[in-house]
């Protein structure tokens, strides 16, 4: 930490006050944890036989399904939002201004929309009985949006010459966009495609609203099912369940930032965008760059506006 | 038409209802997300890795599974019979805290590092570099992420309609529980979002306009 914008190097003084902070400032945040386990501790939350639940074959198997049932959703939506993705993108950037206006409209709408909303109107509308398929249209679309978004920032972000290059040598407008340009904006942006597969990914609970029996509703099942002494385990619950989550999550993240270093390492000379910033380094980084809000700040700010920030290049 | 006009008092109160759980937690998703960042850019480093937990775990949870956790867990440990409106709020706002963390942090590191040493070097204090050479700089940075962290933090209100607060999604629901179709539902939830999410665009734009300065 000697070289930050917001501290100098401590000096004797400043080692000793930092020192205070530290001890004091962890005292504080242990107290809190500890408070907190006591007072579920007190409820009788933390007793064995709440925790004893994931030791029954049937409960283990319930969430092995619902493990499976939220990779299938995924798969579904992380497909299908890829592909509309590339559609919407390729739309966008049409000559045709009809496309281009349809593309850009159904982009504005659903990407400012709450992904809740569509899923639920999709359920509820078009594939009642088929919530799987809801949640996994749902995904698409709204994602799809998104995607499509990162993937024009990425075709912009191709040195115009390449293009020029290609037309001179007489390809058509199709072979320039799936030889010349997609390749190099997936690449480019395949560390921020990813990120955003990880919101997708975390979305996927949304199937809790329509009924799909994905990990989040199976959870829940099990928490109000069961009952030991004379209580609902929802603490031990959603501590597994929450694991589960944050582990997939985390290990789609550490696949966005291999790639992204990967992508650093090869000399092809295009720029790799920033991917999501794992939060494993807790020291200041260098200076991300004016546009921190942009292609990078797609990845790591996600959550829904993670296009927005792309539009604005 | 119709779905709104017999329907206006609970639309309204649904419009409400989002604006409200919006503000709400946004005030609360900045402040914590504030000192966050403050944490992680701390030279103390219990507090940074405070910091950065407290950001992987909230990024990487579900906002839905927070919401469950701010239901079933926070009310065992705080008291019981919170309101929903509070716990949604809290939920929210906790998640969204994350987000405007890496902002602010991101916005903080923007500010080259010479020009904290030549203030430093002048001698300036740490208030003063703060308030006169950092924070003006770091602010600017700021705002534009932050105007998507808030319109993301309004879609995923939302989530708080399922979970029993009166807001937008829950009159959607509402209504299609009554059988009108839903189509014409969905385009008017649809228009109640629009007008908040483009109100705190415009909001952001024009306070960017405000504080933009030739750098």
């Amino acid at each position: 930490m000697s070289a930050s914008v917001l501290y100098d190097a401590p000096g004797p003084k400043a080692v000793v006050r930092n020192r205070i902070y530290a001890v004091v400032g962890s005292l504080a945040i242990v107290a809190l944890i500890a408070v907190s386990i006591m007072r579920l501790a007190d409820k009788g939350h933390l007793a064995p036989e709440m925790w004893d639940i994931f030791n029954y074959a049937g409960i283990r198997q319930n969430i092995a399904d619902a493990v499976l049932a939220t990779l299938k959703a995924f798969g579904l939506a992380a497909v299908g939002s890829l592909v509309l993705g590339v559609l919407l993108a390729v739309g966008r950037l049409s000559d045709h201004k009809p496309v281009r206006w349809v593309a850009t409209t159904f982009i504005e709408l659903f990407r400012s929309l709450p992904l809740l909303i569509t899923i639920y109107a999709i359920w509820v509308g078009f594939l009642t009985d088929y919530s799987m398929w809801a949640l996994a249209a749902g995904l698409s679309v709204y994602n799809g949006c998104v995607q499509a978004e990162v993937l024009r920032a990425g075709i912009n972000s191709v040195p115009k010459g390449q293009s020029e290059a290609a037309y001179a040598l007489g390809m058509s407008k199709t072979q320039v966009m799936t030889t010349v340009l997609m390749p190099q904006a997936i690449r480019s942006m395949l560390p921020t495609i990813i990120s955003q597969l990880v919101v997708t990914l975390k979305d996927t609970s949304l199937g809790f609203i329509i009924l799909y029996p994905e990990l989040l509703q199976t959870a829940r099942l099990i928490a109000s099912n069961t009952q030991v002494n004379g209580q609902y385990p929802y603490v031990s619950t959603i501590v597994v369940i929450g694991t589960i989550y944050i582990a997939m999550c985390l290990l789609l993240s550490a696949l966005a930032t291999w790639i992204e270093k990967r992508g650093r390492r090869a000399k092809t000379g295009i720029k790799v965008a920033p991917g999501v910033q794992t939060a494993d380094i807790p020291t200041v980084e260098a200076v991300p760059g004016p546009e921190a809000g942009g292609a990078g700040g797609a990845g790591s700010t996600a959550d829904g506006a993670a296009g927005a920030g792309v539009t604005k290049d | 038409m119709n779905v709104l006009l017999d329907n206006f008092p609970a639309f309204r109160d649904g419009f409400i209802g989002t604006v409200s759980i919006t503000a709400v937690s946004s005030l609360i998703a900045l402040v914590l997300g504030v000192v966050v960042a403050g944490f992680r850019v701390s030279p103390v480093p219990p507090l940074r890795f405070f910091g950065t937990a407290w950001v992987t775990l909230m990024r990487n949870t579900p906002l839905t599974l927070l919401f469950l956790i701010f239901f079933f867990v926070v009310p065992e440990i705080l008291f019981p019979g919170m309101s929903p409106f509070v716990l949604g709020s809290l939920a929210l706002g906790f998640y969204t805290s994350s987000f405007v963390c890496e902002a602010v942090r991101s916005g903080i590191n923007t500010v080259p590092l010479g020009q904290a040493e030549a203030a430093r070097s002048i001698g300036m204090t740490f208030a003063q570099t703060l308030q006169i050479v950092v924070l003006p700089q770091a602010t600017r940075t700021v705002i534009p992420p932050l105007s998507s962290i808030f319109i993301a933090l309004t879609k995923n209100s939302a989530i708080a309609g399922a979970f029993s607060n009166a807001e937008l999604f829950g009159w959607q629901k509402l209504m299609s529980d009554k059988g009108y179709d839903i189509v014409p539902v969905f385009i008017w939830v649809a228009i109640g979002y629009l007008i908040i999410t483009f109100t705190i665009s415009g909001l952001f734009r024009l306070l960017e306009r405000r504080m933009e300065v030739a750098r």
